[in-house]
């Protein structure tokens, strides 16, 4: 699993020396800057930094929400029909107007999948996410767990080639966020394709994700590319009880505590500005 | 100490607030109607304007039975119909699309500012000028002041949806026409029928005074009829239909509001 591997396949995902800058009224304000990587297919693959290190920009230049101002960038093209892909977004993101049911189907509905594979497809995720039963809730009757629940169906059953996933469980407190981690676990198992994850928790990086990249505060660089290297499938209260996670843990935090730090001194300097 | 003071206040108690409440709300304005009749048969009140609510009543179901009340009610109902579809329809259209589109938006919203705060019944001789003496041009007065808060309210309500949704849209690959139908519109809603509220209530006073300048017929044309031919009683009449029209409508508005926004907490 190692990019060492002899004979590595073209991976799903390259950046090559991309960079954002953002116009201010104070100049250039430069977002992310020079990052290369690749991200081979089926990899669990995760983005830690501190706030404002640009690594929702990242996320988003991927899902082609926004351009970037340099650099290349690759996504090897679906094999299907499917879509490229998906993503999964921080907040709440799920249509209030619609119910728990045509939520999940969106993408399915906007590409005219036939009825009876909409059923089957929504009907699965929506059994694999424990919202069977709310099928026809609306989202406004939803705890904040369930409706993020909607939103990782909605993206699943889109079917896409790729997930993008922007800190989906940030709102969430510790009991909920643990249970959604090991439902997504359980879920991206059953076909292991390629997900983009963002997070500012350590914890939560080194549960799921098979490789690792820390962010340095503004302008974001890569600062370190860590393996994980535990099992699949991975049981996340059993993981966190092991020493090694607790080592993982420590050592990726230590490359993180001078960027957080850093991140800090760049927003006092802006509240003083 | 405090419980037994608690469950004596609670004994006392023989109605619940809200039915009270209910009570009270019909009561006063049958307990006004009463005094009104009582005020006007021992002619404190001059029975040529406040005639008694029972001589009203009984020329009610004159008009009624003689059917001259429906005809011009039915008359009105068309006009104010055709009138509301040709206004609201196009506003949320174009409304919703204003709020999608910059271009369309910087294009027309000027034209609305511009056009929005003459009053709608100042048109009415310019309309009747254009579209002349029968239907059209009532239909087309009311379609004018539908037309506006409808507009408004919808170009606001897409403006107003989270960019986070629109985000949804474009990362899941909706074409223009699917984010309209999926997002913009439904997600404009609750702003769309609250200027079509809006609009109701304008239509009214519009095809009340179309009614009474330029027309034949209708509801507002028997009010003035009444006054022309001073039978205050059948003004009246006029004046509690319309009333009740506007009653009738805000009612229908709550089921239309049930039907196309079930996805909001009812209050």
């Amino acid at each position: 699993m190692s990019d060492a591997a002899p004979q590595p396949a073209a991976p799903k995902i390259s950046i090559e020396g991309l960079s954002k800058h953002f116009p201010t009224k104070a100049g250039r304000l430069t977002a992310i800057d020079n990052i290369s990587l690749a991200i081979p297919e089926g990899q669990f693959f995760t983005i830690v930094g501190p706030s404002g290190c640009g690594k929702t920009t990242l996320l988003r230049i991927l899902a082609g929400l926004e351009t970037f101002s340099a650099g290349r960038l690759k996504i090897a093209p679906p094999v299907s029909e499917r879509p490229e892909n998906s993503m999964v977004f921080q907040g709440e993101s799920i249509f209030p107007w619609m119910t728990v049911w045509d939520n999940a189907a969106y993408g399915l509905k906007l590409r005219h999948v036939s009825a009876a594979r909409i059923k089957e497809v929504v009907g699965h995720f929506l059994e694999r996410t424990g919202l069977t039963k709310f099928a026809d809730a609306y989202p406004h009757q939803l705890s904040g767990g369930m409706k993020q629940r909607v939103s990782i169906a909605r993206a699943f059953a889109n079917d896409p080639d790729i997930f993008l996933m922007d800190e989906p469980f940030s709102a969430l407190d510790e009991q909920n966020k643990t249970l959604l981690q090991q439902e997504l676990l359980r879920i991206w198992e059953e076909t292991r394709k390629t997900v983009v994850f963002i997070t500012h928790s350590v914890d939560e990086a080194v549960s799921l994700s098979d490789r690792i990249m820390v962010m340095s505060a503004q302008p974001g660089r890569v600062k370190a590319m860590i393996d994980v290297p535990f099992e699949r499938p991975r049981d996340v209260l059993a993981l966190r009880a092991r020493p090694e996670y607790g080592q993982l843990v420590f050592s990726i935090w230590e490359q993180l505590r001078d960027e957080v730090q850093r991140a800090r001194q760049l927003d006092e300097q802006k509240v003083h500005a | 100490m405090a419980q037994p003071r608690v469950a004596e206040e609670v004994s006392k108690q023989v109605l619940s607030a809200s039915n009270r409440d209910r009570l009270i709300m019909v009561a006063s304005p049958i307990a006004l109607l009463l005094l009104w009749e009582l005020v006007s048969r021992v002619g404190l009140m001059d029975a040529r304007f406040f005639p008694a609510p029972s001589r009203i009543a009984e020329t009610f179901a004159k008009l009624s039975s003689s059917g001259e009340l429906w005809t011009n009610l039915w008359v009105s109902l068309k006009r104010l119909f055709w009138g509301f579809l040709l206004g609201a329809v196009p506003a949320v259209m174009l409304g919703v699309a204003m709020g999608m589109f910059r271009l369309l938006r910087v294009v027309i919203d000027p034209l609305i500012s511009a056009l929005y705060p003459i009053p709608k019944s100042a048109l009415v001789p310019l309309f009747l000028l254009i579209f002349g003496l029968g239907e059209a041009s009532k239909i087309a007065l009311v379609a004018t002041g539908v037309f506006f808060p409808v507009i408004i309210n919808s170009m606001a309500g897409v403006r107003g949806i989270a960019t986070i949704y629109l985000d949804v849209g474009h990362n899941f690959r909706a074409s223009r026409w699917q984010l309209f139908w999926t997002i913009a519109l439904p997600g404009a809603m609750p702003m769309i029928l609250a200027g079509v509220r809006l609009g109701v209530g304008i239509g009214l006073v519009l095809i009340a005074i179309a009614e009474m300048i330029g027309a034949k017929s209708g509801l507002g044309y028997m009010i003035w009829n009444a006054w022309e031919i001073l039978f205050v009683e059948k003004m009246y009449v006029g004046l509690i239909v319309i009333a009740m029209l506007g009653f009738g409508s805000t009612l229908l508005l709550k089921e239309l509001e049930r039907f196309a926004i079930p996805w909001q907490a009812h209050r």
